[in-house]
Parts: C-alpha cells; structure tokens; sequence
C-alpha cells in the first residue's frame, strides 16, 4: 500500500473508532435519559419507596446519598489535606517517603469490594458500628483519601517557588506560609480534584452493600436532631443509597414499577455526575480567577 | 527554661506552630499507614485461616476446578480464570479503541477532538459501575443473546461492560504521555517526509508505548476488581468456560453472590475471604508491574 | 485568615459529631436501655431498643411490622438491617443484634454446633418456591424425577417433557443460597452439582428477568414473585398455590426465621409475640406475599419431617 493511502486509511479507523467512543457514550445516556426521565417528578424524587406497591420514590435514598457524601467529606478532607501536605512539604526524598508514596498508590488501587469486605468485617463487626452510614463514611474515606492525597500534593508542588521564598524572607513560619500563602493558591486545584473524587462517592454501591447497608429505617424528616433514632441525621443508622438502591431494585424489586425505578434512579444518579463534574470545572475557574485577581 | 526566656516571642510562636503543623500532618499520614496495615492483616489473617485452620489444601484452591461447598471441594480456579480472561479481554477491546480516542484528540485534530472526547472520557469515567451493570442487563444481553449463540448472558458480555469501564482510564493516560512528547520528535518526522500515520507508527508510539502500557495495566487493575456490573451480566456458574458466550464467575462476582449468605467462620466464607486476599495480592502485582513500567519510560 | 477559620469550623464541626454520634451509640445498642428520648412512658411500659438484621427475603416484612410496632409502643425503637442469613445468624449470635433473620435453619448454616443450639427459633412466615418456565417453552406440569432430570442435567431438551423441541436453560442460585437450599431439599430430594453453562444469579428479580427474557429458561422464584411473565408449573400435579401449601399438599416451602440468642428480653419477647398475632399474620404477612406461619395445616422440624 502507499503511504498516503496508508495514511488516509489509518486516519479513518482512528477517527472511526474516537466516534464511536462518541456515540457509545451518547447512546448510553441516551437510554437512560430517556428510560428515566419520564418517570423523574418532584414526587418521585422526595416520596418514600415502596415494597409491593406501585408509585414508590427515592427520597430517603437520594437524601443518604447526599448525607454520606457530606459525612465522608467531614472525614476526609482533613485527614486528606494533611497528608498531602506533609508528603509536598515535610517529607524529605527518602525510602520512608517512598514507601508512604506506594500506600497510597496501592491504596488507591484496592478494588472496592476488598475495602468493603474490610469495612464489614472491622468497623461493621468487630467495632460494632453495625451497618450504618458511619460504617460506608469510613469505607468512602479509605477509597477519596489516597486522591485527595495526590490532589493535595499535586496543587502545593504547582504553586511558584517565588510565592514561598517571599513568605520565607517576611519571617514567616513553615505551617504559616503553608496556611497562608501556599494553601490560597493551591486551593482552586485541591477544590476540583476534591469535587471529582466525591463523585465516586455517588457512584459506589459494592462496597457500600457491605457497610452502610441496604436498608433505610422509617425515618422521620422533621426530626433533626442527630441524636434521635429516626432522625434523618443520626449517623449510625443503616442507609441504603442510590447507587444501592438501583441494584437492590434492579435485583429484588417487587414492585411492579421497579424497572421504571431502576431506569429513573439511574437516571438522577447520571445527572448528579454530570452536575459535579460542572460544578467542580466551574468552582475552580471561578476560585482561579478570584485568587489570580487578588493579586 | 533560661534558653527559652531568651528566645524572643516571634521565634516561639513560631515553634508552636511548626510543632502543630508537623504534627497535624504526620498524623494524617500515620492515619493512612494504619488503614492499609489493618487492612492488609484483616484480609489475610482471614484469607489464610482456610488453609490454617479448615486446612484445605492451598493446591486444591488454586488449581482445583471443582466449586462444590457441600462436598467441601473448594477449588477457586474457574474464578481465578474467569477474573483474568474478563480482564484480559476487556483490556485487549478497550486498548486500540482507547489509544485512537488519544490520537485523534493529540494528533488527527488536536484543535477541536479534546473538547469533544475529554468531557465524554470523563463522563465515562463517572458514570457509576450499578448503572453499567443496569446497561448492559438491559441492552447488551438482549442484543449478545440475539447476535450470537449461547444465552446472552456469558464472559462475551462482561468484558464489554468492563472494556467500556475500563475505556477512559486507558484514554487519559495515553493522552497525557501523547501530549507530553517533545515536539521536535514530531517534526523530524515530518520533515523526513514521512506522512502522519508514518510518524505516528514509526515515532510516536514507540515512545509513548510503556505509558500506554501502564495504562492498560491499571485498566486491567480496575476491570480485576470491579464487581457488580460484572456480575449482573457474566452468568457466575461455577466452571471453566469453553466458549466466550458460556455462563462463567469472577472472583468478584463469586464473593458478592455468597458473602452474605454464609456465616462468618464457615469453611465456605473463609474460602471467600481467601479470594479476596487474592484480589489484594494482585493489586500488588499491578502496582509492581506500573512502578517497573515507569521506572522503564525514565531511562 | 479566613480559610483557616473555615478549617477550624469543619474540624470541630467533625468533632462534635463524632461526640453526638457517640453518645447516641449507647443508646441503641444496648439491649433494653431506657430510651431517654421518649417522653410517652405513660401509654406503655415497654422500651427499648431491637436490632435485627440478617434475610433481605424478610427484611420488607420485618421492616412493615416494627414501623407498626414503633406506632404502638412509642418507648421503642425497631432498626431493621440487611446483610443475608449468614450475616444475620453471624451477628445474631455474637450478640450484636438481638434478632438474626434467616431463610433456613440456623443447624444448616452454621458449622459450630453449640453456637446453633444456643439460638432460639420463632417461625414467623413460610414462603413457597415454584419452579417457573418460561412461557414458551409449553410445558405446565413437571414430576420430581423430571425436576431433578433436569437440574442435573440429564434432560437438556423440553421435549423431553412434553415441551416444545428447544434447549433447556438453567437459572440457578448460588450454592449458598437459601432458596436454593429449599428448592434442592423440598422439590429434587436431592443436592445438585452446578452445571457447565447453568446461570446463576442470587436475586429473585434477575432470576424472573432472566427467565422471562432467555428462550428455553427454567428457575425457580418464591411465589410473591410471580405474575404473567413468567410461567409457574405445577409440582407433580398440583398447583403451587397459597391453599396448596396451607393444607400441607404442595412441598415446596420453608419458613422463614427470627432467632434470638437465648430468650429474649421482654421487649423482644414483645415485638416477636406482635408478629405471631393475627392481626399481623393476616395482614402484613399475607400482604407481602408470604404465607402466615399461624394457618399452616402441617409442621416441619429440622430434618424435613412433616407433622400435621
């Protein structure tokens, strides 16, 4: 064959294939689009499921997914930046470093379901948390902490030198510049890359089966008080999220709506992504420029 | 106490608050430290109690092939087969697809193919695993069990799924080593007269080739220890499957079916939680294989 | 400044959580602690708390009675979980929960002998399992040897039951699974090998799925499954039906189980004696589509031996 056309054709199979990645994707939302949509209302969205009969909502599901996103937050963020910041400004380039580097990297490549396993058998069992929102928090953090990690030491290391020398020749201590100069900058990167990985949160159903449970009790959403059995807030009881619900729907359903259920929580799961995966561009070129601005 | 009286003020703030940002910091890392000690000493304290305490032979787990709790014949390899044919599989359809989604978004037209392809990896990427298996149950089984023999249901039909999960993780990081290249590379090529596919085949990818590579493996990693859309669509009968359109189970799959129907301390849950050791072992051996990998593309 | 104090607020945000959460721990997992949050102890004496979990088979039934028990007995708080028998009768009997939930016999799940004997069965509902084809393949009734021919494989094709000329495919269930377990025991007699190519899938709404869509399927589903799409055949003759099971003719059915771990504690005592009154048995069990233990013409122990 010639080269040109050689070329000519190697060009259409690698375009070929890029649209077909296209229209993979487009044909996938596409169903669940249009399965679910017409199923998504507000009565949907906020009423409790039901067992056997028809017309049961996600309320409480869609409600856990957001609560344990937020609790998994709470745990994360702190312990996430901290580490991020020892590994991008205390440690120093040797075998403990290196080690600490291949947790996380191999943290971060645990399959789920090994963290969830762990999860049922320490925090469910052994701590006696049972299957509760508390127990998915812990599992969820051990997954966004080796990202939050690399986030964190991604957004220090790509802050100017010139920014630290000047904190440095002001007298500044180490942990001030780090909270007051360094920190600011690198705040637009920590802030997507922390909105991308709670993503995941959203999506994880595996491990979740084995932590937070299946199951949500009765739960009572004029009570706010975190102490309370049935208050929507009391982290220790079991929660079944949306991601959860799906499959337990998909597989278990006994309502005669439950393929539409399926089709419509799958559907307001998709779009929540797709809303993080906007805001998290927005918010840090929103942050960019307001930080770059300043000064 | 003297040397501190004459240490002036600042020079003390400051200390304090040095000690409490090293301290703050390395308790988060000794935080991490704990978790993946505990973890890895959970899972295989369980893992090894099968051949420890229920004294089943480790060869006859390994390579036994007959999955029968009753008759107490606890052979794992169907679902260590099956773990490494469907991740396999899913690599080998996923990678060209992903290295042309790479080209075409760095090389073919790098003007507008990274605002078409990247927000649609990324979508991908997001999209979570319940909503694959939910797809392809709904979609790829019908449509498997029309085309082709067999039920639908089989091997064929989970490394679909997982190929297309397994997609954007392969695509982002041929991406980033494709735009990373030096540009002078390039336009020697060119300027040799070599037409781009030339240039790609000849030039490009072989240097590019061990990024790609540890892409593939850390496709291979996640399609490894994905499982539930794996298991809604893979059939989990407990054999070595002789056709790619046969039932067959993952180690994934073999542990979500039966983890919660067995008692804790059984021989059958022990033997659960020695597969789960192997999904932990193999995690090591992606992350050794990427660090060989990387330390190959820096010479 | 203003970012560390934002830091400040969320660390001591997390911290008073934890403290909250805590304190609250204490409260539902003690067995019969008063539970300080109710102020109603004048309409009734009993309080506390009850932590069940274990079978999804029955956790919707569990779930629907306590919410109705919380409704009678404001002091008390009824938290249902999931996790499967063996996580239920695991926890049950390591005293994590007060109830353990479970498909089968606790001496048929756990190999330790003693810990079995120390947990005590309420037999609260029975479900029966049909075998179920799918509609096409024409067959309406199929005898235990037929059953048992085809599960172990030794039929592969319907006509060899008076079906249509097509391949016969299983959907099975995980070998730990207790319906699984029932169907063997009750319909075959006898243990059966997985088969080469046999699908299995632990949820009932897959196994229906499937059945309903793959030309040629066979499986078997509890009866609160079953609707048009699928086609139920009759056992050696009869009809898996309601009545059927009631009068003891049709075989196929368990109970389904709520240990507790030595006696129970009067509020346990009371939430169980709750679910074995008529009220519930005729209401909610049969609503859910289970069969109320109370009506049932026969008995079965654990060996399988049926009493009237």
């Amino acid at each position: 064959m010639k080269p040109k056309a050689a070329d000519k054709l190697a060009t259409g199979i690698i375009v070929f294939f890029a649209l077909l990645i296209v229209a993979v994707l487009l044909g996938m939302l596409g169903f669940i689009l249009f399965r679910g949509l017409s199923h998504i209302s507000w009565d949907f969205l906020t009423s409790e499921p039901q067992t056997i009969r028809e017309g049961g909502g996600i309320g409480p599901q869609l409600f856990n997914s957001l609560y344990l996103l937020i609790l998994t937050m709470i745990i994360t963020i702190p312990l996430g930046l901290g580490a991020g910041i020892y590994m991008a400004e205390y440690a120093k380039p040797n075998k403990l470093t290196d080690a600490i580097r291949l947790i996380v990297e191999v943290l971060s490549s645990f399959p789920s379901i090994v963290v969830g396993l762990f999860g049922l058998l320490v925090v469910v069992q052994q701590f006696d948390f049972g299957f509760s929102l508390f127990s998915g928090a812990i599992v969820l953090t051990i997954f966004n902490m080796p990202l939050m990690v690399r986030v964190t030491e991604q957004a220090f290391r790509s802050v100017p030198k010139e920014q630290k020398e000047a904190g440095l020749a002001m007298g500044l201590s180490k942990w001030k510049i780090i909270t007051s100069i360094l920190f600011p900058v690198a705040l637009p990167i920590i802030v997507t890359g922390t909105i991308l990985a709670a993503g995941r949160v959203f999506g994880e159903a595996a491990a979740l089966l084995f932590t937070a449970g299946m199951t949500t009790p009765h739960i009572n959403f004029s009570d706010w008080n975190p102490l309370h059995h049935n208050s929507p807030l009391n982290p220790f009881r079991p929660a079944e999220t949306l991601a959860v619900h799906i499959w337990k729907v998909n597989s278990e359903g006994l309502a005669p709506d439950a393929a539409q259920i399926a089709a419509g929580a799958s559907a307001v799961l998709v779009i929540l992504v797709l809303i993080f995966n906007l805001l998290a561009r927005w918010l840090g070129r929103a942050l960019y420029r307001k930080f770059t601005s300043i000064k | 106490m003297k040397s501190n009286q004459d240490t002036p003020l600042l020079l003390r703030k400051h200390r304090t608050e040095e000690w409490i940002g090293r301290g703050y910091t390395t308790i988060c890392v000794l935080f991490l430290i704990v978790i993946i000690i505990s973890i890895v000493y959970f899972v295989a304290t369980k893992g090894i109690s099968t051949f420890a305490i229920n004294n089943v032979s480790l060869s006859d787990f390994l390579f036994g092939s007959t999955w029968s709790p009753d008759d107490n014949k606890f052979g794992a390899l169907p679902f260590i087969y099956g773990s490494f044919l469907t991740s396999l599989l899913a690599a080998v359809i996923a990678s060209p697809l992903s290295v042309c989604a790479a080209l075409f978004m760095t090389e073919i037209v790098p003007s507008w193919g990274k605002k078409l392809l990247q927000p649609v990896i990324e979508l991908l990427a997001g999209i979570p695993s319940v909503v694959y298996g939910f797809i392809g149950l709904s979609i790829l089984v019908p449509f498997m069990r029309d085309t082709f023999p067999g039920q639908g249901i089989g091997v064929a039909a989970g490394a679909i799924v997982l190929s297309i999960m397994i997609l954007p993780t392969i695509t982002s990081i041929a991406t980033d080593a494709l735009g990373a290249l030096p540009r002078n590379l390039k336009e020697a090529s060119y300027g040799l007269g070599a037409t781009r596919w030339q240039t790609i085949y000849g030039v490009i990818i072989p240097t590019v080739l061990p990024s790609i590579l540890t892409g593939v493996v850390l496709g291979m990693a996640r399609a490894f220890g994905e499982a539930l859309a794996v298991q809604m669509v893979i059939g989990n009968a407990p054999h070595i499957p002789t056709s790619l359109f046969e039932s067959a189970s993952t180690l994934t799959s073999v542990i979500t079916l039966n983890m919660s129907n067995t008692v804790m301390g059984s021989v059958q849950n022990n033997a659960l939680w020695s597969m789960a050791m192997i999904l932990m072992l193999m995690t090591f051996v992606f992350v050794f294989v990427v660090r060989l990998l990387e330390r190959r593309h820096k010479l | 400044m203003k970012l560390k104090k934002l830091l400040l607020l969320t660390l001591t945000l997390a911290f008073a959580v934890s403290l909250a959460a805590c304190g609250n721990k204490d409260n539902t997992s003690g067995t019969t602690t008063t539970d300080k949050n109710a102020d109603s102890a004048e309409t009734t004496t009993l309080s506390g708390s009850i932590l069940a979990s274990g079978s999804t088979a029955l956790q919707p039934l569990v779930e629907q009675v306590g919410k109705k028990f919380m409704d009678k007995n404001s002091g008390v708080s009824v938290q249902v979980q999931g996790g499967g028998s063996g996580t239920g009768l695991t926890q049950v009997s390591g005293g994590q929960v007060q109830i353990g939930n479970s498909d089968v016999f606790a001496s048929e799940k756990m190999k330790d002998a003693a810990a079995a004997k120390e947990l005590i069965d309420h037999q609260v509902a029975v479900v029966a399992i049909a075998a179920v084809v799918n509609p096409e393949v024409g067959v309406t009734n199929l005898t235990k040897q037929q059953l048992v021919d085809i599960f172990t494989g030794k039929i592969t094709n319907w006509k060899d039951v008076q079906g249509k000329d097509q391949a016969i495919v299983i959907v099975n269930r995980p070998s730990s699974s207790g319906t699984r377990a029932t169907f063997e025991k009750f319909a075959l007699g006898t243990k059966t090998e997985d088969l080469k190519g046999s699908i299995q899938e632990d949820s009932s709404g897959t196994v229906k799925k499937l059945v309903t869509e793959t030309p040629g399927a066979i499986g078997y589903l509890a009866l609160s499954y079953l609707d048009d799409k699928v086609k139920a055949v009759q056992y050696e003759g009869v009809d898996a039906t309601v009545d059927n099971v009631i009068s003891g003719k049709y075989p196929v059915w368990a109970y389904e189980h709520m240990y507790t771990k030595g006696e129970p504690d009067a509020t346990t005592k009371a939430f169980l004696d709750y679910f074995m009154t008529d009220e519930v048995q005729n209401g909610d069990v049969v609503e859910l589509g289970y069969i109320p233990a109370n009506k049932m013409q026969v008995k079965r122990d654990e060996t399988g031996n049926v009493t009237k």
